[in-house]
C-alpha cells in the first residue's frame, strides 16, 4: 500500500479527483500512468496544452459503469456516470457550437463522419431531418438537451456509455 | 370460432383425402411430407413390416392401416401446428374454446408431448405393441438440423458474441459440471446404497457408466429451449445466455458421450492418462473442427448466393441444402454437427440476406421457420408417443428420484456458482432472479433422449432404465418446468424483453456511443471489446464484404440507413393506410390532387415526392431545396376535396381507358424467374399514358403561371414516383433506351432538365408538346369531330395502336371533359380536374390546323 500511497501523491488533487469522479485511487493511478505515457512531451497537458490530468480523467469518468451499492448511499453531488451526465456528454458531442442545441447543420456534421462515403448528401440531408423531426418536440428546428433526453428515455444509456475496465 | 371450424373442416377433409389417397398408392408412403417425414416413415415402415413378418400375416393389415392413420395424423398435426397452432381441437375437440387460454398457460411443447402420449396409447391399443418410437437416427439426421438451422440463421450476432465468454463458460464448464457431479453423486448414491429398491434387484452398473448416463444427461436441449422460452419473453441477455448454451454445448456433449462411451467398452482398468488426453483432445478437435466446418459452409453460401443475380429462384435453396450439407459433413467426419450448422447459420446470415432478392429473403425465412416448427412438433410427439412402451419402463423409484433431483439441484448450483465467477467480469452483472431462470430454464430434452437410446444394450445393462429415467426427466422439464416458466419469470418479475421501436435519434447515438466507447478505450489504453469489435468491424467491411457481398448490396448496409429506410416504409405505408380507410386511394394515383396542391403550396408537396421517392428506391433526387420533409399526411386535406366528385369520373374513366389486350398474355412458365405475367405492351402502353399525364400537367402549369424550376423538377419526379411500380419502371426505361437516339436532341431549347427527364423516359420523342412555347399551335392538332371518328375506330385495338404510339381518347371522354378532348390531352384519368385556368387558356387558342397523318396523331 505504501508504494501505491506514494505515487499517489504525485498526481495532483487526487482525493478532490477522487470524490468528483468516483474512481478509486487504484483507478486513478492506472489512469495517471496512461496519462503520462499518453503525454509524450511530459508537458502536463495533452492536445495542445488543453487537457490537463484532472480533466482527463473527468471526461474518462463519464464512462465508468454505474455501480448500483454505492450511488445508493446519496453521495452530495452527482458523479459524472450518472444517466443525465452521461447523456450531457453524448449531446455535447453533437452540440457543436455549446449553444445548448442540436442544430440540423450539427447533426449533418455529426452524420457525415460517421457515416462517409457511404451515403448520398441528400440522405444525409433527409436522414437529420427526419432525426429532428422525432425528437423536436417545440418545433424549433433543433434538439434541445430536454428534447434529446426524451427522446432517448430507452436507451439504457448506463449500459452503452460505459467501459468494463474502469469499473 | 368461425376460423376455428374452418380448420377443422380443413383438416379433417385433409385427412380424409390423404386416408383415400393412401390405398390407392398402395404401399406408397404419402409424400406430402419433406422427406426427412418420409424416411422416418420408411424407416418405421420397414421396422414394422419386420417386426410383423414373424407373426401371423392377419395382423399387418391392421398395422398398415394404423402406419396410414399415423402418417396422416401427422400430417394433419403439422397443418394444425401451422393452422394458428390449434393443438387441442384435433386431441380434444370439446375443449376447442378453451384452447386459447389452455395455450397460454401451457407451453406449446408440454401440450404436444401429452398430444404425443395419446396417440401412443392408440396406436399402442390397436398394435399392442409400440411401433412408433423416435429413433435415434431420424432424430439426429433429419428432424434435428432444421431446428438448429433455423436457430443459427436468426441468431442475433451481435447480443450473442457479446456474451460470448459467458455462455462458452456455462456451455463447457457448466456442461461438464452437469455431466461430473450427476454422475459421481448417483455413484456415491448406488455405494451407500440409495439404489437398493429396486424392482429388479440391484443395479448393474459402475461408474463409468453412470458418468456416460450423466454425459447424456447433462446437455440442455436447444429443442425445448427454443419450444419453451419463445412463449416467455425474457430480456435479450438472459435468453441469450440460456439459448446460445444450450447451443453451444452440443459440442461439449456429443465429446464427453463418445469419450465415456469408449471408456465403457474399453473397461475401467485400460483408461490410462493418455486416454484421458486423447479425450481432453478430442474435445478441442471437435467443437471447434465443427465450427470451422460450419463456417466455411456459411462462407460457400454467402459466396453461391452472390453469383446468383440471374437465377434468384434456387437462391433459398442453397441455404437449405448447404447448412444440411455441413451438418452431414460434420457428423461424418465425427465432429460436432450442431456446433457445425449453427455455425453455417450464423456465419451466412448476414450476407445471405444482403445477397439475395428481397422475395427470397422472405421465402428463406418463411420455409426455415416451417421446417423447424414442422420438426419441432414431430420431435415432441413422438417424445410422447415413446412413453408408451412397455419395454422401456422399468421402474427403479430411487434411480429415478435421485437423477431428477441432481439434475435441477446440480444445475443450480453450477449456474450460480458459475455466474458468481462471470459477473465479477461483466460489465451488467447477471441479477439473481436472471440466474434463477437461467437455472430453471435447463431444460433436457430429445437430445438427451436421442443419446439414451443410442446406447448399447450389450456394454450397458441397464439401458433401459437409463431410457426410461431420461424420459422420465425430460418429461418433468418440459412439461412441469415449462409450465411454470411463465408464471415463475411473472412472479420473479424478470426484466423481460421490451418491444422497441426503433427512432433514428436513438440508433444514431447509439452508433456515435459505439464509436466513442471505442476512442475512450483507445485512450486510456485498454484492449476491451469494444476495440476488438471495432477492428473486426473494420476487417469484415473491408475484407469479408468485398469478398462476399455483391457489389449493390455492400453499399447499403449501415443500420442507419436501414432504419431510416424502414421509417420511411412504415410511413408510406401509413399514408396508404390512411387513405385506404377513408375510401379511397385516388389521392395516390390521382395526379391532380397533387397538382391542384403543388400550386398551392409547392415547396411542400415537392418535399412529399422527395420522400415517397426515397421511400421507394433509397435514391434521394438532387434537389435544391434544402431539406426534403417527410411529412407525408400534406395529401390529405386536398383528397377530402376532390374525391367526391372523382370518385365518379374516375371510375368511369378507368372502365374507359384500362388497358384492354386482346387475349394476348402469354401465361409463361418458368422455372427460373418467378416474373409477375405482364404483356410487355401493356408496360409500354401504360408508361406511355402516364407520360403523356407528366406532359399533360406540365404543360397545364406551364401556361398557367411560369413555373419556377422546383415544379419542373417535380414533374421529373412525380414520373419516377408515378409509374405503376418502380420494376416497370427500369423495365420501360431499358426498353426505351433504343429510342434514346439523337433524336431527343432535337426538342431542344426547353428546359435542360425538363428535357433531359423526358427524353431518359423515352417517350414522345417527336410529341410537338414537348415545345410547346415554341409552337402553341400544334396543341390542338385534333379537332374534336375527327377525334371521336377516329378514336371510335381505335378503341377495339389499343393494344395494337400502342406500338405505333399512344392510344387515343375515346368518344365518352367528350362527354365528360368536352374542352378537354379537343386538345392534345387523350388518356388522362384525370382529365376534367384539370385546373380551370388551363381551360381558359384553351379555350382562347385558336382553331386548329388540320389533322396530321395518324402516325403523327398517335404521338399527339
Amino acid at each position: 500500500m505504501g508504494s501505491s500511497s506514494s505515487s499517489r501523491n504525485k498526481i495532483p488533487n487526487a482525493q478532490e479527483l477522487m470524490d468528483q469522479t468516483g474512481f478509486s485511487s487504484a483507478h486513478l493511478l492506472r489512469l495517471y500512468d496512461r496519462f503520462e505515457c499518453l503525454d509524450r512531451d511530459n508537458r502536463g497537458y495533452l492536445r495542445q496544452d488543453t487537457v490537463d490530468f484532472s480533466s482527463f480523467v473527468r471526461i474518462l469518468a463519464h464512462f465508468r459503469p454505474t455501480d448500483r451499492n454505492r450511488n445508493k448511499e446519496g453521495t452530495q453531488q452527482e458523479l459524472p456516470n450518472s444517466r443525465t451526465r452521461k447523456l450531457k456528454f453524448a449531446f455535447q458531442l453533437y452540440d457543436l457550437d455549446r449553444d445548448g442545441k442540436i442544430s440540423r447543420e450539427e447533426l449533418l456534421q455529426v452524420l457525415r463522419a460517421m457515416l462517409g462515403l457511404q451515403v448520398t448528401e441528400e440522405q444525409l440531408q433527409s436522414i437529420a431531418e427526419r432525426a429532428i423531426q422525432e425528437a423536436d418536440l417545440d418545433k424549433d428546428d433543433a434538439i434541445s438537451f430536454d428534447e434529446f433526453k426524451k427522446s432517448l428515455e430507452k436507451v439504457d444509456i448506463d449500459t452503452k456509455m460505459s467501459i468494463g475496465f474502469l469499473k | 370460432m368461425l376460423r376455428c371450424g374452418y380448420a377443422l373442416f380443413w383438416l379433417l377433409g385433409s385427412v380424409l383425402l390423404i386416408c383415400v389417397v393412401s390405398p390407392v398408392k398402395g404401399e406408397a408412403v404419402v409424400t406430402h411430407e419433406g422427406s426427412h417425414l418420409k424416411l422416418s416413415k420408411s424407416s418405421h415402415s420397414n421396422e414394422s413390416q419386420h417386426g410383423h413378418s414373424s407373426n401371423a400375416t392377419g395382423i399387418p393389415i391392421i398395422s398398415f392401416k394404423w402406419h396410414h392413420v399415423e402418417t396422416s395424423y401427422l400430417v394433419a398435426f403439422w397443418m394444425i401446428k401451422e393452422k394458428k397452432k390449434y393443438i387441442l381441437p384435433l386431441a380434444n375437440r370439446e375443449v376447442i374454446e378453451a384452447n386459447h387460454h389452455v395455450t397460454s398457460v401451457i407451453p406449446e411443447s408440454a401440450l404436444l408431448i401429452c398430444f404425443g402420449f395419446i396417440l401412443g396409447g392408440m396406436i399402442w391399443a390397436a398394435d399392442k405393441v409400440q411401433t412408433f418410437t423416435l429413433t435415434p437416427t431420424v432424430f439426429f439426421l433429419y428432424l434435428l438440423p432444421q431446428v438448429i438451422l433455423d436457430a443459427g440463421y436468426h441468431m442475433p450476432n451481435k447480443l450473442f458474441f457479446t456474451n460470448l465468454g459467458g455462455i462458452l463458460v456455462h456451455a463447457v464448464i457448466g456442461t461438464c459440471w452437469n455431466a461430473a457431479s450427476l454422475g459421481l453423486s448417483l455413484w456415491g448414491c448406488q455405494m451407500g446404497g440409495a439404489m437398493g429398491i429396486s424392482c429388479t434387484g440391484d443395479l448393474d452398473i459402475g461408474l463409468l457408466q453412470y458418468l456416460l448416463f450423466g454425459s447424456l444427461m447433462a446437455a440442455v436441449d436447444p429443442v425445448a429451449v427454443i419450444a419453451v422460452f419463445e412463449q416467455v419473453h425474457v430480456n435479450d441477455v438472459l435468453f441469450i445466455m440460456v439459448f446460445g448454451e444450450s447451443l453451444l454445448n452440443d459440442g461439449v456433449t456429443v465429446v464427453l458421450f463418445n469419450v465415456f462411451d469408449a471408456f465403457v467398452s474399453l473397461g475401467g482398468p485400460k483408461i490410462d492418462a493418455a486416454e484421458i488426453i486423447k479425450g481432453i483432445v478430442s474435445f478441442f478437435v471437435v467443437a471447434f473442427g465443427g465450427s470451422l466446418v460450419g463456417l466455411g459452409f456459411g462462407l460457400l453460401i454467402s459466396l453461391l448466393t452472390r453469383c446468383t443475380k440471374n437465377i434468384q429462384i434456387i437462391e433459398p435453396g442453397f441455404i437449405f441444402v448447404l447448412g444440411y450439407l455441413s451438418y452431414l459433413t460434420a457428423e461424418m467426419l465425427s465432429l460436432s454437427a450442431i456446433l457445425s450448422i449453427v455455425f453455417c447459420g450464423m456465419c451466412c446470415q448476414k450476407y445471405v440476406r444482403a445477397n439475395m432478392d428481397e422475395n427470397s429473403v422472405q421465402t428463406v425465412r418463411y420455409a426455415m421457420k416451417a421446417f423447424a416448427n414442422g420438426s419441432e412438433t414431430i420431435i415432441f410427439v413422438f417424445l410422447g408417443i415413446s412413453a408408451i412402451d412397455k419395454v422401456i419402463w422399468v421402474w427403479n423409484t430411487g434411480f429415478i428420484l435421485l437423477t431428477l433431483l441432481f439434475v435441477l439441484v446440480y444445475r443450480f448450483i453450477g449456474v450460480f456458482f458459475l455466474t458468481w465467477i462471470l459477473n465479477r467480469f461483466r460489465l451488467v452483472p447477471l441479477e439473481f432472479v436472471d440466474q434463477v431462470i437461467m437455472s430453471y430454464g435447463g431444460l433436457r430434452g430429445a437430445v438427451a433422449y436421442g443419446l439414451a437410446v443410442m446406447l448399447d444394450e450389450n456394454k450397458i445393462k441397464e439401458k433401459n432404465l437409463m431410457v426410461c429415467t431420461t424420459l422420465i426427466v425430460v418429461y418433468f422439464t418440459v412439461i412441469l418446468q415449462g409450465i411454470t416458466m411463465k408464471p415463475l419469470v411473472m412472479w420473479l418479475k424478470v426484466k423481460r424483453a421490451a418491444v422497441t421501436e426503433v427512432s433514428l435519434l436513438e440508433k444514431l447515438t447509439n452508433k456515435m456511443f459505439n464509436h466513442t466507447l471505442v476512442a475512450i478505450e483507445d485512450i486510456s489504453g485498454q484492449i476491451g471489446h469494444n476495440y476488438m469489435r471495432s477492428k473486426w468491424k473494420y476487417f469484415e467491411e473491408n475484407w469479408m464484404s468485398w469478398i462476399l457481398m455483391k457489389p449493390s448490396a455492400r453499399k447499403k448496409q449501415d443500420q442507419l440507413l436501414d432504419v431510416f429506410h424502414q421509417l420511411n416504409l412504415k410511413d408510406a405505408m401509413e399514408y396508404v393506410t390512411e387513405g385506404e380507410r377513408r375510401g379511397s386511394l385516388e389521392f395516390v394515383r390521382n395526379e391532380n390532387s397533387i397538382i391542384d396542391f403543388k400550386k398551392k403550396s409547392e415547396s411542400e408537396s415537392f418535399d412529399i415526392n422527395n420522400a415517397n421517392i426515397s421511400n421507394d428506391h433509397g435514391v434521394m433526387s438532387n434537389t435544391r431545396d434544402p431539406i426534403p420533409s417527410v411529412s407525408l399526411e400534406m395529401h390529405e386535406q386536398t383528397m377530402k376535396a376532390v374525391r367526391e366528385a372523382e370518385a365518379i369520373n374516375a371510375h368511369h374513366l378507368l372502365d374507359q381507358h384500362l388497358y384492354k389486350s386482346r387475349k394476348q398474355h402469354r401465361h409463361r412458365f418458368s422455372r427460373s424467374h418467378f416474373d409477375i405475367n405482364r404483356d410487355e405492351k401493356e408496360v409500354q402502353e401504360i408508361f406511355q399514358r402516364t407520360m403523356r399525364n407528366r406532359l399533360e400537367s406540365f404543360t397545364s402549369a406551364k401556361m398557367g403561371v411560369k413555373p419556377p424550376k422546383t415544379i419542373v423538377k417535380h414533374t421529373q419526379k412525380e414520373q419516377q414516383q408515378k409509374m405503376p411500380n418502380g420494376k416497370s419502371m427500369d423495365k420501360a426505361k431499358t426498353s426505351y433506351s433504343g429510342d434514346e437516339g439523337s433524336e431527343g436532341d432535337s426538342a431542344s431549347g426547353y428546359d435542360q432538365s425538363y428535357m433531359r427527364a423526358t427524353y431518359r423516359a423515352g417517350a414522345g420523342i417527336e410529341n410537338p408538346a414537348f415545345m410547346p412555347d415554341l409552337d402553341p399551335m400544334d396543341l390542338l392538332q385534333i379537332p374534336p369531330w375527327l377525334a371521336e371518328s377516329e378514336l371510335d375506330s381505335s378503341m377495339v385495338a389499343l393494344s395494337h395502336r400502342a406500338q405505333v404510339g399512344l392510344p387515343r381518347t375515346p368518344s365518352n371522354l367528350r362527354r365528360l371533359a368536352p374542352l378537354r378532348i379537343s386538345t392534345r390531352s387523350t388518356d388522362s384519368f384525370t382529365l376534367e380536374n384539370i385546373p380551370d385556368t388551363q381551360q381558359m387558356d384553351s379555350d382562347q387558342l385558336p382553331p386548329p390546323p388540320p389533322p396530321r397523318p395518324p402516325r403523327d396523331d398517335g404521338y399527339v
